[in-house]
């Protein structure tokens, strides 16, 4: 996985409370057996016309929000199905980073699984970024995840918090799979006593 | 000390090893597989040259997007992409050695509905799947959640997840239900006062004399839309009708065994001072038949009601109602019940099962399907099919003008050729309303199996209560 560390870009603002995963990535578009490939269809349905033509108000398609970054979004974003599509779209895409007043519980797990850092700060904080990521492209925001904080384009601070397993993980681009096998004999331990106490599982 | 909730309980029996920082590896007792989200995983697995830990734990069924049409018994999947992912869990089911329903094998059907039925869902259990429903298996008392592909691959590879504890929530539902008021109405009605974000962070305990009094069918489809309320999982602890329907499944334990566990399950509930990180209460008797009007699972209301105005709301639910009634091509105060529908969706994992088809069957008992109206019946499964045609509901449903399908998720969320055509309108028994969600610009009323069956003879959204 790639590391996260501190990330210096455009932030798109998408104010809509309860973005879903079937906005962020309609189910047309789950049928393929890869991971990558998929960020020209995130939100394909906001994104582009029946045609196939994009749709010039959606805040991606605008010239000054096309290389973001960073999202910007309304509550409970995320909201809906486990599908991991929806943070590969987001991912291939090129965001790596969405800030929120909350997330949905699965898809911000998902997130981490990614290398995208999911954010959550007080809606009065939010406002302040959406506005600052209104501002375009010459508003470069930073998420800096080693010191825990979001800077606006007029140097405003938010801290931030994030568990430290996690952190850990994105700073060093770490594979959850690998860290676990190191605890196999853990895993064996609980097995052969389970065996004992539950044997019908 | 406190005592513990029910999800205390099973959590303390799944822990393999905890972190300084309450990092768990929780141990999954069932992982259950489908073709959608599955494959990227067992490539993960492939390229870094590991194995699936317990394929004895493993079960895995397509369901998503197999075709549910009768001619799928040829064997053809026309639409390439969805063949090459079935064809890929084939493959990957028979290379690990997991237990496999294949689209041929009458038991196949949605993975959550199949689970409870082979007796591979069990009271204090962990059960995970790579779907965010698989919090339906809560109606046994497991623990079970969603997962996305990348811990697909953690828990084929390790047979644990990486977790930190949730907090409790409990959901009580005092008193009976009126009649013609079902779990559905149950569910709908609780996301409705909790929102899609109020349980986001808790597992939800559902309790109190309206949940006792349900089936299990009708648990599996209060748990299943726990994670519609945010919450990533659903429980209700098990009792005797728990036990009788476990009892001779395929997989559930026989003979001593079985006595051993029923030791276990009986110790399955939350203690009386157990702590409760929110308690949301509802009274039974108050719940009326709902429908949803907008385009999250949490725009509920009565069918007595209007479509609400969006001024009634505060925040970004402002903008949210806007675009949701101008997506359902709705304006504010119109009775719902003479909103008029062009389809009727009955089946998915929240209410694909035996019992929901016999409710269907009750209310279209010798009427028609409304003329213009498209109407289908996806059972859950296969045995569930079977069942169906030996009790003579799909002759009813058939003879009613339905059509009678093969098992899948089908229209539910619509990665098979089942979907609704832009700007149709659908009576539908699944359980999300998200814009797309059943077809490009399609529109979706979520209810109970016989609101469904209403609204289907009617034409238009229906209190089934005013039927016959």
């Amino acid at each position: 996985m790639e590391k996260f560390e501190k990330l210096t870009g455009i932030a798109a603002p998408m104010p809509l409370v309860n973005i879903d995963t079937d906005m962020i990535i309609p189910k047309g578009f789950l049928k393929t057996i890869k991971r990558t490939g998929l960020g020209v269809n995130l939100f394909d349905e906001m994104r582009y016309d029946r045609e196939g033509n994009e749709i010039p108000d959606f805040v991606l398609n605008q010239p000054q929000y096309r290389e973001a970054e960073i999202l910007v979004a309304g509550d409970n974003f995320g909201c809906g199905s486990s599908r991991e599509h929806a943070p590969w779209a987001i991912a291939d895409f090129g965001i790596k980073s969405i800030i929120s007043t909350s997330f949905a519980d699965i898809f911000f797990n998902n997130c981490f699984k990614n290398g995208i850092l999911p954010i959550v700060l007080p809606e009065e904080q939010v406002e302040v970024l959406m506005k600052d990521a209104e501002k375009g492209s010459n508003a470069r925001m930073i998420v800096d995840l080693e010191a825990q904080t979001v800077t606006t384009s007029d140097g405003e601070v938010f801290p931030f918090e994030v568990d430290p397993f996690r952190k850990h993980c994105l700073l060093n681009g770490l594979d959850d799979i690998g860290l676990t096998m190191e605890k196999k004999p853990a895993i064996d331990a609980f097995e052969a006593k389970a065996a004992q106490e539950r044997p019908w599982v | 000390m406190a005592g513990k909730t029910l999800y205390d309980k099973i959590w303390d029996a799944h822990v393999a090893d905890e972190a300084d920082d309450g990092t768990c590896l929780l141990y999954i007792d069932r992982h259950l597989v489908h073709e959608v989200t599955s494959p990227q995983a067992f490539e993960g697995l492939r390229m870094a040259g590991r194995t699936v830990h317990a394929p004895d734990k493993t079960i895995a069924v397509p369901d998503h997007n197999v075709p549910t049409t009768l001619d799928r018994v040829n064997g053809v999947i026309e639409n390439e992409e969805s063949r090459i992912q079935v064809e890929a869990l084939d493959k990957n089911a028979k290379d690990f050695g997991l237990h496999y329903y294949p689209v041929s094998d009458v038991r196949q059907g949605i993975v959550h509905i199949v689970g409870p039925e082979q007796g591979w869902t069990l009271p204090g259990m962990t059960v995970v799947c790579g779907d965010s429903h698989t919090a339906t298996h809560g109606a046994f008392g497991a623990l079970a959640h969603g997962i996305g592909t990348s811990e697909v691959e953690h828990v084929l590879a390790t047979q644990t997840l990486i977790q930190k504890k949730s907090k409790n929530m409990k959901v009580e539902i005092t008193g009976k239900l009126k009649p013609g008021v079902t779990a559905k109405d149950i569910t709908l009605a609780v996301i409705g006062v909790t929102g899609t974000a109020g349980g986001t962070g808790y597992v939800i305990e559902y309790c109190g004399e309206a949940i006792r009094d349900l089936s299990m069918e009708g648990r599996m489809t209060v748990c299943n839309m726990a994670i519609e309320g945010g919450a990533r999982a659903g429980l209700i602890a098990p009792d005797e009708k728990t036990f009788d329907y476990v009892k001779g499944r395929a997989h559930a334990p026989k003979g001593a065994q079985w006595e051993a566990a029923m030791n276990w399950w009986k110790t399955l509930y939350s203690d009386d001072d157990a702590h409760w990180d929110k308690v949301i209460t509802l009274k039974g008797e108050e719940i009326e038949p709902v429908v949803t009007w907008g385009t999250s699972p949490e725009d509920v209301l009565p069918i007595s009601a209007v479509v609400p105005s969006p001024d009634s709301f505060k925040g970004g639910k402002v903008e949210a109602a806007k675009r949701a009634l101008e997506y359902m091509g709705l304006e504010a105060g119109t009775p719902l019940d003479q909103i008029k529908i062009d389809a009727v969706f009955i089946g998915s994992c929240t209410n694909g099962r035996i019992e929901d088809l016999r409710e269907v069957a009750k209310v279209v008992k010798g009427k028609k399907v409304a003329d213009g109206v498209r109407a289908m019946i996806v059972p859950g499964s296969g045995l569930v099919r079977a069942q169906a045609e030996e009790e003579g509901l799909a002759e009813i449903f058939e003879a009613a003008g339905f059509e009678w399908r093969l098992a899948g998720c089908s229209m539910c969320l619509a990665m098979n050729p089942d979907q609704l055509a832009p700007g149709e309108r659908c009576a539908s028994t699944s359980n999300r309303n998200f814009e797309g969600r059943q077809g490009y610009k399609g529109r979706t009323h979520l209810m109970s199996p016989g609101m469904a069956a209403a609204a289907a003879v009617t034409g238009h959204l229906t209190d089934v209560r005013t039927l016959n």
